[in-house]
């Protein structure tokens, strides 16, 4: 052949492209339920919490549990996994976070990241290191969409996000709860002076946080043999997709999860064809270089709120 | 172009003045009660002013010249290391203690001086003088061009900005095979170890004693971290380190006085990530080989907790608070076999316990970042302060 065949330019086929679009949009779905839990506790509390990564991990391992230990149903054990979620987001916030409002960032991070060691350990501690499945319905079964081939539990992860993200609006737009979290965000301050209580809007907002991290963990672990300590690590890359959305924006969290999902999922599928000199595995570390493009552009991210400097 | 130029320009602008002689005590009338700026500044003054440092001062040399001889090798491995997490320790207080920028980008510059030290020194044969002033040179630099982040961004998103290049670092260890031999890792056994006629490696030849790499290797260590300890005392009590304060304290009141936040945190970016690939060129050298997955976010995380429990913004915090967290999870690793610590570590064989040595070392350096920042935020140099604070205010103690 040598040379004499005409030159395969295109490499990777439209359906390809449409495959891996379906597939970044699922991975960016669990990208952006992790980024919905990082943001609301931002939002309210302004705590960048890393030990919302382990939560993620124990929701996953509680549904694990319930499912294949207890033999429960696979949709119960992961409303009582997202029941227990809230109750961990609100035990942390009763015995740290509470004592720690108004300290200086680098402490907020800190405490939070001292956290994620405890609980990831102690997850690991208890399940042991091991691949575990997580009992999901859903398995390897697939479904025709468009013509490309689509795992059910993708379908279902972009089901569960979609749903997610319409409770949220209704809960912030329509509940006298979601109200007064609103105006808590907005001006701290303010919004005590007209009696909301601050220390429900943080316990609820923690709450909410362990709910959401429940839900995205299972999402995360479904597949087979999906579940191990490492899942938890994967929640970090959630943290790009607040950033580039705005770190107290739901909307940035939902539009920087799906962003980050699909430049995942595209350089894994177009670096090794056209650029390969960017090395092995790059989709490791692109959502970190877009959001690096991205905050030299607009340093408080797509929707973030711009800090106003007074003098 | 013009704006990196600049950049470093403003890092070189922070340079320390030399170190002041020391003078004559004051005296006359009222000598215990006023200090001029002078004395005020001074690391020591007279020993009848400030016996205690002069105890320390000694002591702790005393101490530098005799401990190679009572540690054994393994010991003396976990104080080196403990003198190089110290190094970049220090650094990273300039940074986040004194200017007030968190980052968790430690672990990045600690990689660039641990590979500059290998390929330089391992690959290219370069002497241990020159490599490690390389080091230096390339953390400063690659510091001094990530530093104006720091002007766009802040708080939270520095933070993660930071984190991301740690990300982006292991990648680029990975895979720029040439220089840093990818995942697999490269040797420094073929660095040189030597200056003029010490020769650290083969060990020290003095007095017609011969001691081991260990001993030496512990010398070289803690003598730089006393040099370094040195240089960021004279940094951050000079003009620059009050402009860092300022900085730190209420960074649009400093530019209202005149302070340029631009040069004194691509200044504080810089001198900190030269510490950092000070400390990692040693790592590598202590060593002998290094990896890129020694270089990712828990490293990070490590200097920054060890910058948290020893005291923000104190220079001897940094030193206290990486023999605590270094020499507590060394000493754990240690002793793991011992009675007491039967009901908690496992070896996962079916012997009884809760966790491996691994995540019980986590699980403590968790709890203790949790327990200082919720009981002691100004961590281990808070009691050395409240003590000097009893003695002083003695009789009305309280």
């Amino acid at each position: 052949m040598s040379g004499l065949g005409a030159p395969i330019l295109a490499a990777v086929t439209g359906d390809d492209l449409l495959q891996t679009g379906f597939s970044g949009i699922a991975l960016g779905c669990k990208y952006a339920l992790i980024a919905l839990g990082f943001s609301i506790v931002f939002k309210a509390t302004g705590v960048i919490n890393f030990a919302q990564a382990a939560m993620v991990l124990l929701g996953a391992y509680l549904t694990f549990n319930f499912t294949q230990t207890w033999d429960l149903n696979f949709y119960l054990s992961l409303v009582i996994a997202m029941v227990i979620g809230a109750l961990v987001g609100v035990v942390i916030e009763a015995l740290v976070l509470r004592w720690l409002v108004g300290e200086s960032p680098a402490a907020l991070i800190m405490v939070t990241i001292g956290l994620l060691f405890v609980l990831d350990n102690v997850v690991t501690a208890i399940w042991g290191p091991d691949n575990h499945n997580l009992g999901d319905p859903w398995g390897i079964e697939t479904r025709e969409v468009l013509g490309v081939t689509v795992p059910v539990r993708d379908l279902w992860t972009i089901g569960f996000a979609a749903a997610v993200v319409a409770a949220f609006f209704t809960f912030f737009r329509y509940s006298n709860l979601g109200l007064a979290m609103r105006a808590a965000a907005f001006d701290p301050e303010a919004a005590m002076a007209q009696g909301i209580p601050a220390r429900r809007v943080h316990r609820v907002a923690w709450a909410i946080a362990g709910v959401v991290a429940a839900l995205a963990g299972a999402t995360l672990a479904a597949g087979a043999g999906q579940l191990s300590p490492a899942t938890g690590a994967v929640a970090l890359v959630a943290f790009p997709a607040i950033i580039l959305g705005g770190l107290d924006s739901p909307l940035g969290a939902v539009v920087g999860g799906l962003i980050i999902g699909l430049v995942q999922q595209y350089t894994a599928l177009l670096a090794p064809e056209y650029f390969d000199w960017v090395g092995e595995s790059f989709e490791r570390v692109s959502p970190y270089l877009v959001m690096i493009l991205i905050l030299l552009i607009r340093p408080y991210g797509l929707f973030g709120t711009r800090e106003v400097r007074r003098v | 172009m013009a704006a990196i130029t600049q950049a470093l320009s403003y890092a070189l602008r922070t340079l320390p003045p030399l170190p002041r002689p020391l003078g004559p005590g004051r005296t006359g009338p009222g000598r215990d009660l006023t200090l001029s700026y002078e004395d005020e500044v001074k690391l020591l003054r007279s020993p009848r002013h400030t016996p205690w440092r002069w105890v320390l001062l000694v002591g702790g040399l005393l101490l530098f010249l005799w401990l190679p001889t009572y540690l054994g090798d393994p010991g003396l491995r976990v104080a080196s290391l403990c003198g190089i997490f110290a190094i970049g320790a220090i650094g990273l207080n300039l940074l986040t203690g004194y200017t007030g920028q968190i980052s968790l980008g430690s672990a990045f510059f600690v990689g660039v001086g641990a590979y500059t030290a290998a390929y330089f020194g391992g690959q290219r044969g370069w002497s241990m003088p020159a490599y490690l002033a390389l080091a230096a040179l390339i953390g400063f630099l690659v510091g001094g061009v990530i530093g104006p982040f720091a002007l766009r961004l802040r708080g939270n998103y520095l933070v993660v900005v930071t984190l991301g290049l740690v990300f982006l670092g292991e990648h680029l260890w990975n895979n720029w095979d040439s220089v840093t031999g990818g995942g697999n890792g490269i040797s420094l056994g073929a660095a040189p170890m030597s200056v003029g006629p010490l020769d650290f490696k083969a060990g020290l030849e003095l007095g017609g004693e011969t001691y081991s790499f260990e001993q030496s290797f512990f010398w070289l260590v803690w003598a730089l971290v006393a040099v370094g300890a040195l240089l960021a005392k004279n940094l951050v009590r000079s003009r620059a380190g009050r402009a860092m304060q300022a900085i730190r304290d209420r960074d649009l009141s400093a530019e209202v006085i005149g302070v340029s936040p631009a040069r004194y945190k691509v200044g504080a970016f810089a001198w900190s990530s030269a510490y950092a690939a000070v400390a990692g060129a040693l790592y590598g050298l202590l060593q002998q080989y290094v990896s890129p997955s020694e270089f990712g976010l828990f490293l990070s995380i490590t200097y920054v907790a060890i910058i948290i429990i020893g005291g923000l913004g104190t220079i001897f915090g940094a030193i206290v608070g990486a023999l605590f967290v270094e020499g507590g999870r060394s000493l754990i690793e240690q002793n793991s076999g011992q009675p007491i610590f039967d009901p908690l570590i496992t070896t996962r064989a079916g012997e009884p316990g809760i966790f491996t040595i691994g995540e019980l070392n986590a699980v403590l350096f968790g709890l203790a970042i949790v327990l200082f920042l919720l009981f002691e935020p100004r961590g281990l140099a808070a009691f050395w302060f409240r003590a000097k604070t009893w003695f002083v205010s003695w009789p009305f103690s309280y």
